[in-house]
């Protein structure tokens, strides 16, 4: 469960988020969508404190700003646009330091974050790259590294930032699958995303920001609109709603 | 039943490396020959199961006897024993600290000098050596060395989070590169100042163990023990902070205390290294990285083998210093240049994992 009530952002000088509020629960897939520079990106950085904020968010019942770092660590995990995946640390190792909020700083991990790190390893179907280095991964294959690390950190609600940067397209839409039935295991997923349709295919809802403020909040049919999207993108679309969903398709001028 | 078997098998492949037990048995037997060959070898040589038998007879209730003349007992005891442990401590502690430099900087180059320490402490030597504070008590340069190059450091570390923490590490690499200039124009001007004194100022700076005696190794031990087992403890979390300051805070590290502790204890350390030994340049870069080249790039095991394999290095490099022109000595900085770097770029070429 998170919720945020009336949160701005503000850094060097300038407001890049501006009074947005929303919530979401578990098992509950939220896309914030919105042009370059809306802040989606700060919204996800100031849950998990990497941003200082004016407002309130609340994880779970609990004030962000009452929770300790490693605390936060437990309830939130982030997965940044490109994450830094070293090359030559195993795979294996690199999941065991999702377990880091969980381990005390001068120690190393136990059994049960050994326990925790091959679950989230199965859980993705990486059991039998445990050993490679990340360096030796194609890009699908690290961005399941890249969640498998955060499933371990064993928190309940997770953020990612553009998930499918990077990836084909049938590598997006298994990533995109996987997160969806993370979801169904109880988490709270919010994540940002470029691609509309595929937002509008994922998400339960949808978020439009555009310069910092939330424009447009609820089911993807409602929020992904022509007049939105030519209001806020300032992009020529033709939206196609049928059976199998609904399409952004962008138009020639 | 079959889950669990499958958990299992995952279970018994999610392992971090470390070190292994073959390298660590390598890198112990190393330092173990290291130090045999510093206490052997020399105008008197002494076997190592002379060594050996005399460090026994030594010890109470063995009634071990020595098979060493007086003589011999006083060259081992007297002479080598203490050069040879200050050697350790000091390689090692160098190596320590410029892997956790590396690792808190995220900068393969950073090396244990980075913050001004060097400066600091040869600025320090050089006003105790030239105002001849050095005149009553030999202990005065250490301690003067050591006091340069600590405030070196708190300079360089208050600038640079003056200058901008928002910037992270890069304005506290230039705050540090800028507090060093200053300290050795400062150095220079001292130096030129009080030429009669150049020669012993210039020895001092070139680094060497030809005057080590117990009392630096008393001096300097406590601080490198101390900051050896706080940069060991932080070994994990150095390989948390590979992943970026921002990844590594949302995992819960708290990045700028981690670094201002990993900082304080390899200057610490570093400092009172340089205080008993001088410069000695190269070690805190050519161990990690040789480690990182042959082993692993894991902090946790190029940590813990900087520790063992950088203090048989100093070791080794202080025999070769004190044989090669022998009765002559070199200073050790050349010695470690001279040898390490060619032998740093054998590896460098043979090595398979080079990024």
């Amino acid at each position: 469960m998170i919720e945020l009530r009336d949160l701005t952002v503000r850094f060097e000088g300038h407001v890049a988020v501006r009074q947005a509020s929303f919530a979401a629960e578990p098992g509950e897939w939220i896309v914030l969508i919105g042009p370059n520079g809306a802040g989606k990106t700060s919204v996800l950085r100031a849950v998990c404190g990497l941003l200082p904020f004016e407002g309130e968010i609340l994880l779970d019942g609990h004030d962000v700003r009452r929770l300790g770092r490693r605390e936060l660590a437990r309830v939130v995990a982030f997965v940044p646009q490109h994450p830094a995946t070293p090359a030559e640390l195993t795979v294996a190792e690199y999941v065991l330091l999702g377990r880091t909020p969980h381990i005390g700083y001068f120690s190393t991990e136990g059994a049960g974050d050994r326990s925790a790190a091959a679950a989230a390893l199965e859980r993705l179907e990486l059991d039998a790259f445990a050993a490679r280095p990340l360096g030796s991964l194609s890009g699908g294959e690290l961005q399941r590294v890249v969640l498998a690390r955060a499933i371990a950190q064993e928190a309940p609600i997770l953020l990612l930032d553009e998930p499918t940067t990077a990836l084909d397209l049938g590598r997006q839409q298994q990533v995109l699958e996987l997160i969806d039935s993370l979801r169904l295991d109880g988490l709270t997923v919010v994540s940002t995303m470029h691609d509309l349709t595929l937002a509008g295919q994922y998400a339960e809802r949808l978020l439009l920001l555009d310069r910092g403020a939330v424009v447009a909040e609820g089911p993807p049919e409602q929020v992904l609109s022509a007049a939105n999207l030519s209001a806020h993108y300032d992009a020529r679309v033709r939206v196609v709603h049928d059976d199998d969903g609904i399409f952004v398709l962008p138009l020639r001028g | 039943m079959a889950v669990d078997s499958v958990r299992a098998r995952t279970e018994s492949r999610v392992r971090a490396r470390g070190v292994s037990r073959g390298w660590g048995l390598c890198a112990c037997a190393f330092l173990v020959g290291s130090l045999v060959v510093g206490l052997g070898v020399g105008p008197v040589a002494i076997s190592a199961g002379g060594i050996a038998e005399s460090a026994l007879s030594h010890l109470p209730l063995l009634h071990v006897h020595s098979p060493l003349s007086s003589a011999q007992e006083a060259i081992l005891w007297q002479l080598r024993a203490p050069r040879v442990v200050l050697a350790a401590l000091v390689g090692g502690m160098l190596a320590l600290a410029g892997s956790a430099y590396q690792g808190v900087f995220r900068n393969p180059l950073a090396d244990p000098y980075l913050l001004g320490v060097a400066a600091g402490a040869g600025l320090g030597a050089t006003l105790a050596i030239s105002l001849g504070l050095a005149g009553g008590s030999e202990q005065i340069v250490p301690v003067a060395a050591f006091v340069g190059a600590t405030v070196a450091v708190v300079c360089a570390y208050a600038l640079g989070r003056s200058a901008g923490a928002a910037r992270g590490t890069g304005a506290l690499v230039l705050a540090g590169v800028t507090v060093a200039a200053f300290m050795t124009a400062i150095q220079t001007f001292v130096q030129q100042q009080h030429t009669d004194t150049l020669q012993n100022v210039y020895a001092w700076l070139l680094g060497g163990f030809s005057t080590a005696g117990w009392s630096d190794v008393v001096v300097a031990a406590p601080y490198i023990v101390v900051s050896s087992i706080v940069l060991l403890l932080h070994r994990r979390v150095l390989d948390v902070l590979s992943l970026g300051d921002e990844e590594a805070t949302s995992l819960g590290i708290d990045v700028r205390r981690t670094r201002l502790l990993v900082v304080a204890a390899a200057t610490a350390g570093t400092a009172a290294a340089v205080s008993v030994s001088g410069l000695i340049g190269f070690v805190g870069i050519i161990v990690p990285h040789t480690i990182r080249l042959l082993v692993s790039t894991s902090y946790r095991a190029v940590v813990v083998l900087s520790l063992v394999v950088g203090a048989g290095f100093l070791v080794l490099t202080d025999v070769l210093a004190r044989t090669i022109l022998s009765p002559a000595e070199l200073p050790i900085g050349v010695v470690t240049a001279f040898f390490g770097a060619p032998f740093f770029a054998v590896v460098l070429r043979t090595s398979k994992s080079v990024r």
